[in-house]
């Protein structure tokens, strides 16, 4: 009876620990972590950092966004190489999830497809030693390809009408006129438009959709999304599932990660007046063409990504993906293990690292040098 | 018991261990789907509770559905996939056991018998990419216009074809192979245990094959095929990979099966919803996890109703 009643106890008391600790428990690991890692690089490292060229140990501990695990992955693996007593973590567990861990001080950096919110700056205040806050470091940027699926079509420009019709369900057939007037010469085929969307909820669908309702907020009235609205088209599940359906269906198109789209071809998109094919470089333009956001510290780099430009040569679908960082830290040696590794992801090597394995579009040496210099910027509060 | 007077205490003793792990280990079944319900509910409450303008599409702008209406199209399509598949399943499921206990050669019945079993260990995201990169174009191309064109005067068959073929249709026919191992192995035990009696007694009045079939081991047989069924339809309604994979789902409540815009089930969205969501969000997915935890149970409690109290006698 003893026996039976404590084994009944302890399996419900593991399971009730297991589900509790679902969200807050995420945290709560996080939280634990980073006390019991950093544990030996405290002991060990003031005699250590008291030598001038230090080796760096101990573990960094970050999570956020989805969208840069691939990326992460290089990142971790090419800092760790050259710092092999460090150890960097990262859960991909999404933006928001990775915004509020950071902001609960569960983690040292997040990783996030949006910069903080105004709220969420202000707690930042509060979540990191001394008052300067945290900044955004826009380290990711990923084209997002317009893929199509027309046996015969090399080349297709889309007007920013007819590409947010399509989308919007207004424009069903490709000899629709909007298409057609901007492909003089292209033979178009008589076919309904399958329109392919993401059936997860996503930060692809959320710029995509943001670049919609910029350019023709009258066509596309929904806004910028991260689950698709009920405007019909076909939904997949994840960048895979959304090239994979495009893949199987003649007329389809859809919006993908542009390394990710294969031999599928990938439309021109208008700006301004010309049609710009989606490049890395165009896509890096379009930080750079895009201003900062306002009110916060004077090394932050949240941008509101300019997705009406009529600059040429600039790819306005992108999607820009941050870290986020407190300027102060409480340790030297978490400042030392941060502005290390945000270095290395913000240099050429750490950009070409992401773009080798990621398909990420390398940010421009201006943009590096504006935040090389903020980064410089992290230091021990006190 | 006398002739083992030396090792009759250590007999008792084992035996009393025995009984208490047992009944150990079935209130341990208990205690798991309490706990289960626990963590349902004080997770769903917050989604239930909270103002319902900022519950489900467009909820992060406060102009949300309301739990309801997020729920409603996710119920309906959990429960029109597995039904789907059921149809599909049942009947192929009967057919085969039928064929393996009461028509086949022994060695032929076991080869099948063990083909059949093998279906089930096959991994339900394994399904999924099967389904979508082979069975969807497929019936794409070779069902789907056909029926489109012949029957589409039926409102199942009607609406724009998709053309990649992750329809309704495909989704249900992935997930009737998936539960048709559970429903046939069950079905046949049953079927292999009608009487002998029975069946020879039957055949003694004249009966054909098929005739002893319908008088002698279908009718004892019933109540195991609709537990077998039952089963099925669990492993239906909880299908969440091959359904996520396979399925173009969107916001609506259609009984059409070859439009790409098909209602999702609760599992499958909660999987394609829950790795980007926070907060809020991620107590309404849970409250519709509690939906379906309450649907199963319906579920089930309707197919013992159906089977007459007879599932497990």
């Amino acid at each position: 009876m003893k026996f039976k009643s404590l084994a009944a106890v302890a399996a419900a008391s593991m399971l009730i620990a297991a589900c509790g600790g679902d969200d807050g428990g995420s945290s709560s690991n996080e939280t634990s972590a980073p006390a019991e890692t950093n544990a030996p690089a405290e002991t060990s490292a003031p005699a250590e950092t008291s030598a001038p060229a230090v080796e760096l140990s101990g573990t960094l501990i970050g999570a956020g966004a989805s969208s840069q695990k691939a990326a992460m992955q290089s990142w971790q693996a090419g800092f760790q190489n050259a710092n092999s007593k460090v150890t960097v973590e990262y859960d991909p567990i999404g933006s928001g999830g990775g915004r509020e861990q950071f902001l609960s001080g569960g983690t040292s950096f997040a990783g996030s497809d949006a910069y903080l919110k105004d709220e969420e700056w202000e707690a930042s205040k509060d979540r990191c030693p001394g008052d300067l806050g945290a900044i955004n470091l826009p380290h990711y940027i990923s084209p997002i390809a317009v893929a199509y699926n027309l046996p015969g079509v090399d080349s297709l420009k889309l007007t920013t009408k007819a590409l947010a019709g399509i989308f919007a369900g207004t424009i069903t057939n490709w000899t629709d006129p909007e298409i057609a007037g901007a492909n003089a010469g292209v033979d178009l085929p008589d076919q309904a438009i399958n329109p392919v969307h993401r059936s997860d909820e996503s930060g692809t669908s959320k710029n995509f959709t943001d670049y919609l309702g910029k350019v023709e907020p009258e066509i596309w009235t929904y806004g910028a999304i991260e689950v698709w609205p009920d405007v019909g088209g076909e939904g997949a599940q994840g960048t895979s599932g959304v090239v994979a359906a495009i893949n199987a269906g003649e007329g389809s198109i859809g919006y993908a990660d542009a390394s990710q789209i294969g031999d599928l071809g990938a439309a021109e998109i208008q700006v301004g007046d010309n049609f710009t094919p989606y490049s890395p470089e165009a896509a890096a333009k379009s930080v750079d063409a895009s201003n900062r956001i306002e009110g916060r510290s004077d090394y932050d780099f949240g941008f509101n990504i300019d997705r009406t430009t009529t600059q040429a040569g600039v790819y306005p679908i992108t999607l820009v993906s941050y870290h986020i960082v407190c300027l102060q830290y409480e340790t030297q040696e978490e400042v030392d293990l941060v502005k290390a590794f945000m270095n290395y992801i913000g240099s050429e090597e750490g950009q070409a690292a992401a773009a080798a394995g990621a398909g990420s579009a390398p940010i421009s040496a201006e943009l590096r040098a504006q935040l090389e210099e903020a980064v410089a910027q992290i230091s021990v509060a006190g | 018991m006398t002739s083992l007077v030396s090792s009759k205490p250590k007999g008792q003793f084992g035996d009393r261990i025995f009984r208490r792990v047992s009944t150990g280990v079935s209130l341990l079944v208990l205690v798991v789907l309490a706990a289960v319900a626990i963590f349902l509910i004080s997770r769903a409450l917050p989604a239930l509770t909270a103002d319902q303008a900022e519950i489900g599409v467009g909820g992060d702008d406060g102009e949300g559905e309301g739990f309801l209406s997020y729920v409603l199209p996710l119920l309906f399509g959990t429960v029109w996939a597995s039904v789907l598949a059921l149809l599909i399943a049942v009947p192929i499921a009967v057919g085969i056991a039928l064929f393996i206990t009461q028509y086949a050669h022994r060695k032929i019945s076991s080869l099948l018998g063990y083909a059949v079993d093998l279906l089930a260990a096959i991994p339900s995201v394994v399904y999924g990419l099967w389904g979508i990169f082979v069975l969807a174009p497929f019936l794409s191309k070779n069902l789907f216009p056909w029926l489109s064109d012949n029957l589409g005067f039926l409102p199942f068959f009607s609406g724009t074809t998709s053309t990649s073929g992750r329809t309704m249709m495909t989704a249900a026919v992935v997930l009737s192979v998936m539960i048709l191992p559970v429903v046939s192995a069950i079905s046949r035990e049953v079927f292999a245990q009608t009487p002998g009696l029975h069946k020879e007694a039957a055949l003694a009045l004249g009966a054909t094959r098929w005739e002893m079939i319908k008088m002698a081991v279908l009718p004892y047989g019933r109540s195991g095929v609709i537990a077998a069924s039952m089963l099925g339809l669990g492993r239906a309604l909880g299908e969440t990979m091959a359904v996520a994979l396979i399925l173009s789902p969107a916001d609506v409540i259609s009984f059409k099966l070859l439009t790409n815009q098909n209602p999702n089930t609760i599992a499958s969205n909660i999987a394609l919803q829950f790795p980007e969501s926070s907060g809020l969000e991620v107590n309404t997915l849970i409250a519709t996890g509690l939906v379906l935890f309450a649907a199963t149970f319906v579920v089930n409690a309707l197919a013992r109703r159906i089977a007459g109290g007879e599932v497990n006698d």
